[in-house]
């Protein structure tokens, strides 16, 4: 696996992850010839709410639900598509994502192992359908808590949107998290935090100080991502693979409550630094499963 | 920033449970619920939190870890007991302004620490605790998914003050481009986006609005009559056969205003298998 402190332009690379869409990413995932889309743009299951509000609506409402075979295994990827309204979770687009989990457990259940997969590019709640969007984020992370007993849930944080808001927490329920440097994961994106706390908190026009804090390689060099890998479709496909092989977890990361409260209050709040923070969180050898 | 002894989820906590057996910003305290020994749960303003940006009724770093070990102990000492109704109710007191915004929350993994606190109510509920989230004040965003939106049962006091919503007025109407104004008119026809209780309600995700209640001095009666109604939510809970969310789909509510939510289970559902 690719690991921090490749200088490769992602420019340059004639298969970069980031520059395809929700549908081409979940495509490059599976096996060749497997991909299956279900509810694509033909089933038209749009959002109800955008349109009284005099916004255009897109046919999938911005996530792409796909299955096939990664690995031989049957397989179900939902990815979310940052083109349209920035990624945001509504109703429509978050169910998607929630059934694909619940149909997925409902199937571990019975004994057959789909292995899930959630390519995250989002903002959070969709404001104009807000507490729907807030809802159905709980039902995903219901179903990733339930599902992630049986299988693992990769999750893949690959940029440019990045993943914020109530699904970042969806994100760090995944049993594993792949990254890219390009990428970033934040419960409160960096505008919103100079907005509500000023810009001597946080100057969100600094993107070099954002990515020091909450980017991929930082996340990946204090555990909370699990591999980080270059913005390259083999690479992120790849990555997803040896993540299901690491196979279900025996503890997972937000389950490992005295650890991290541990790390916490060796943390000095006054002081503490992206650096500093890696000598306190970081992991053994490239962000491994602790 | 709010004091400790004024703060709705302190002043509940202590009608309902009596003394916090944890310290702030997580007070916790196990007290008689019915026939049932539950553990009663608030987050607390804390004014000398280590963390500068998360000493009010906010959830931040320590906020969710705390929750989570609140839970955990719960299900942990529970779970080798082996009589009827062994796993103990967990009651979510819910007076949560927002998750704290700040660089060191983000850096330190806020998102992180409040799905520790997401994954310990799920966990709970799925291990067969009786898990009833109680809303007294604000249930905002990130900080209500952290503490009460797992729970099997969800119910609220019709009271100023209560609400359930994705983003402030303020910072929604700034984000959305629109007046507050605005923004109260579209709640009034878009569901979703009403900040008010009642249409909350609406959407199939309250199991009850209890009115009558000051949510901020009730007297012995109304505090008997929130205890009953959290009573009653655990004996539904415990006879129903589900532990997952599926419920919020199924009633009379879900069934107008989330027709989507059904619609897109039910056309997933069928094409799962293929052709």
């Amino acid at each position: 696996m690719n690991t921090a402190g490749s200088a490769t332009n992602p420019m340059l690379l004639h298969d970069s992850f980031i520059e395809l869409s929700a549908r081409e990413r979940a495509r490059s995932l599976f096996d060749p010839g497997t991909f299956r889309e279900l509810l694509g743009p033909f089933d038209r299951l749009e959002s109800p709410w955008l349109p009284l509000q005099g916004i255009v609506c897109q046919a999938d409402d911005g996530v792409v639900i796909a299955r096939g075979t990664i690995g031989g295994a049957p397989a179900v990827v939902a990815a979310i598509e940052s083109a349209f309204q920035g990624g945001s979770i509504g109703e429509v687009a978050g169910s998607k994502i929630a059934a694909a989990l619940e149909l997925a457990l409902a199937d571990c259940e019975r004994g057959h192992v789909v292995r899930p997969v959630v390519l995250f590019e989002t903002g959070g709640v969709r404001l104009q359908e807000a507490n729907l969007g807030l809802a159905v984020i709980a039902e995903i992370q219901a179903a990733i808590v339930a599902l992630r007993a049986h299988v693992p849930v990769v999750g893949v944080i690959a940029g440019m949107v990045g993943c914020f808001g109530g699904m970042s927490l969806a994100a760090a329920l995944c049993s594993y998290l792949v990254m890219t440097k390009q990428g970033r994961l934040g419960m409160n994106g960096p505008e919103v935090i100079e907005q509500e706390a000023g810009i001597d908190e946080l100057d969100a026009s600094d993107r070099r100080h954002v990515w020091q804090l909450i980017g991929g390689e930082q996340r990946a060099r204090t555990g909370f991502a699990d591999a980080l890998v270059d913005d390259a479709t083999d690479a992120v496909s790849a990555a997803v693979r040896e993540m299901f092989a690491r196979g279900v977890r025996a503890e997972h990361r937000s389950e490992q409550v005295d650890g991290y409260l541990a790390k916490l209050a060796a943390v000095d709040p006054g002081t503490v630094t992206p650096e500093a923070m890696r000598a306190i969180f970081g992991t053994r050898s490239n962000g491994g499963a602790a | 920033m709010s004091d400790t002894t004024t703060t709705r989820g302190a002043r509940w906590l202590k009608a309902l449970a009596g003394e916090s057996s944890g310290a702030a910003p997580v007070w916790w305290a196990d007290a008689p619920l019915g026939d049932d020994i539950a553990r009663f749960i608030a987050v607390v303003p804390d004014a000398s939190n280590r963390f500068p940006r998360a000493r009010d009724n906010v959830v931040g770093l320590e906020q969710g870890w705390r929750l989570a070990q609140a839970v955990r102990g719960a299900i942990a000492e529970d779970a080798a007991r082996t009589e009827p109704h062994a796993r103990r109710p967990i009651v979510a007191i819910v007076d949560v302004k927002s998750q704290a915004y700040g660089y060191r929350e983000e850096m330190l993994g806020i998102h992180l620490a409040c799905a520790a606190a997401v994954d310990a109510y799920a966990s709970a509920r799925l291990a067969g605790h009786p898990v009833i989230a109680l809303i007294v004040g604000p249930a905002m965003s990130g900080a209500f998914l952290a503490h009460g939106y797992q729970a099997n049962r969800i119910v609220a006091l019709d009271a100023p003050g209560t609400l359930v919503h994705a983003m402030g007025k303020e910072a929604a109407a700034r984000v959305t481009r629109r007046s507050v104004d605005e923004l109260d008119a579209l709640g009034e026809t878009i569901v979703p986006m009403s900040y008010s209780m009642t249409s909350f309600a609406k959407l199939g995700l309250l199991d009850q609005l209890i009115d009558g209640v000051d949510a901020d001095a009730p007297d012995d009666a109304q505090t008997e009559r929130v205890r009953a109604v959290l009573a009653e939510m655990v004996r539904d809970a415990r006879a129903d056969t589900t532990r997952d969310l599926s419920r919020r789909l199924r009633n009379d509510a879900a069934q107008r205003t989330r027709a989507a939510s059904i619609e897109v289970r039910r056309r997933l559902a069928e094409q799962w298998n293929g052709a």
